[in-house]
């Protein structure tokens, strides 16, 4: 799973297999953050204009 | 809608929609939680008593468990094969019943991790596949792709669960919902990078086996031909899955979800990637019966054994492959509903069949001359268990209808 366990065989295979399985799990997971992210930046954005436009 | 007579969730229904009374929802739910709780206790006695209450032995390891697992998973390739077609091709119609093959692949995906996790017998190891991964492995390239494709499927019906009346209120998970939308083209081309390759592999695991010359195929590079045939039979049957069970939701809910164009799109296509791919088995099937015949096992050999005579190769291909095929490419024969229903249930039925052959046929068939033919027939717990999943995704198909706006034509349709 990890190149510093034990069985981990340096071996071109193992880096494709291993290499595609890491990069879809952090493309998920840099999507999710950044929809996240974006969200939150709206919603503060948003509570400033309306706080904006109150005053 | 008159808010006294109005149902007393209805403040979480999507806007502008009628359903039926909470009390015969709950009537429903409960009644599917009675077989629902039979699968449970076999699946309870599997994982208690181990797999010798089934019928699964050391002549057949694949069973009913693992012609479903690839079955569900093939069935669930509308998922990603429409969202393909979405957000890739751009087929903006199909905007209208995509959300819904989103809930019909997560629950196949779901009902497909479930069964394998009854089918490994022992769960509390269903991690070393991950942690000590053999990388030469088809089924490990399955078990990775499956994994990570569900998780894709649960962050393609998040956006859907956000919309939700109530949650959508939340000014941070309505702008989480309208991002993810914006982000899903990206998520759906890793769903068919996923896809084509776990959808292929399954395939590759009988293909490879060439001490079984029923199922070994040559091939391209370390992929036999099997592979790309796994693939095409899953895309052209998929779509016809998701039209089969919105035929039946509609049924149920006694109105008309999707318009029939974008039933029409998908069934096309459907019918032209049948009608291609039932050119490739065949050549495939006469290349397969000549080269096994030169290496001594002629085409009678893999059909002498009963119930496993040429009726299987005649029903897989002609039955449940010809005919369905014929229905969907013509327009007139697909426009009219029952024979398109009846299309899509022939297509579905016959990837269980392939599946079924590809996995406990070709164990059936003996391959050394001392070699008996044993027959397999699953028992009480193997079915319960694996119409467990059915139960399960039928309750979330309910919820989901309830309360997520999943048919965006439903309001235009529907006037109350």
């Amino acid at each position: 799973m990890f190149p510093f366990v034990f069985e981990w065989v340096p071996e071109a295979t193992r880096y494709v297999f291993m290499g595609s399985t890491y990069s879809v799990l952090i493309s998920l997971v840099i999507i999710l953050h950044y929809c996240a992210i974006r969200a939150f930046l709206d919603l503060i954005c948003k509570k400033d204009d309306h706080d904006n436009t109150h005053h | 809608m008159n808010p006294v007579s109005a149902p007393f969730d209805s403040a979480l229904f999507p806007k502008g929609v009628k359903r039926c009374k909470l009390k015969w929802f709950l009537f429903w739910i409960a009644v599917l939680h009675g077989p629902l709780m039979v699968g449970v206790i076999g699946a309870i006695m599997c994982w208690g008593l181990a797999l010798n209450v089934t019928y699964l032995n050391n002549n057949y390891p694949f069973g009913l468990w693992i012609a479903a697992d690839l079955g569900v998973i093939a069935l669930g390739a509308g998922a990603f094969f429409t969202g393909f077609l979405r957000y890739i091709v751009n087929i903006e119609e199909l905007k209208n019943i995509v959300n819904y093959a989103v809930v019909i692949g997560v629950i196949c995906y779901a009902s497909a991790q479930g069964i394998l996790g009854i089918d490994i017998g022992q769960p509390l190891r269903g991690w070393f596949i991950f942690w000590h991964a053999n990388v030469h492995s088809m089924l490990t390239e399955v078990a990775f792709c499956i994994t990570c494709y569900f998780m894709v499927l649960c962050i393609e019906y998040l956006p859907l669960i956000l919309e939700n009346r109530q949650i959508n209120k939340l000014g941070f998970f309505h702008g989480m919902a309208h991002h993810l939308h914006g982000a899903m083209p990206t998520i759906a081309a890793i769903g068919v990078f996923l896809s084509f390759f776990h959808q292929g592999s399954l395939g590759g695991v009988p293909g490879v086996l060439y001490g079984r010359p029923f199922a070994y195929r040559e091939g391209f590079l370390v992929w036999p031909w099997t592979f790309f045939l796994f693939v095409l039979s899953a895309i052209a049957c998929g779509p016809c899955f998701t039209i089969l069970i919105t035929w039946i939701t509609e049924k149920c809910a006694q109105k008309r979800l999707v318009k029939r164009n974008v039933i029409d799109i998908l069934a096309r296509i459907s019918g032209r990637l049948l009608a291609v791919y039932l050119v490739l088995k065949t050549i495939d099937t006469v290349y397969w019966v000549t080269i096994a015949g030169k290496v001594g096992a002629p085409l009678s050999s893999f059909y002498v054994n009963q119930p496993y005579g040429y009726w299987v190769l005649v029903t897989e291909l002609g039955i449940l492959g010809v005919i369905p095929a014929i229905i969907l490419l013509i327009e007139r024969a697909r426009q009219n509903e029952n024979l398109l229903i009846l299309a899509c249930v022939l297509n579905c039925a016959g990837i269980f069949m392939n599946r079924w052959i590809m996995t406990v046929q070709s164990l059936a068939v003996p391959v050394m001359p001392f070699d008996k033919f044993i027959s397999y027939h699953p028992n009480w717990v193997e079915y319960a268990t694996t119409f467990l999943f059915v139960w399960a995704g039928a309750i979330v198909i309910m919820l989901s209808y309830r309360y997520l706006p999943i048919f965006p034509q439903e309001r235009e349709l529907n006037p109350l």
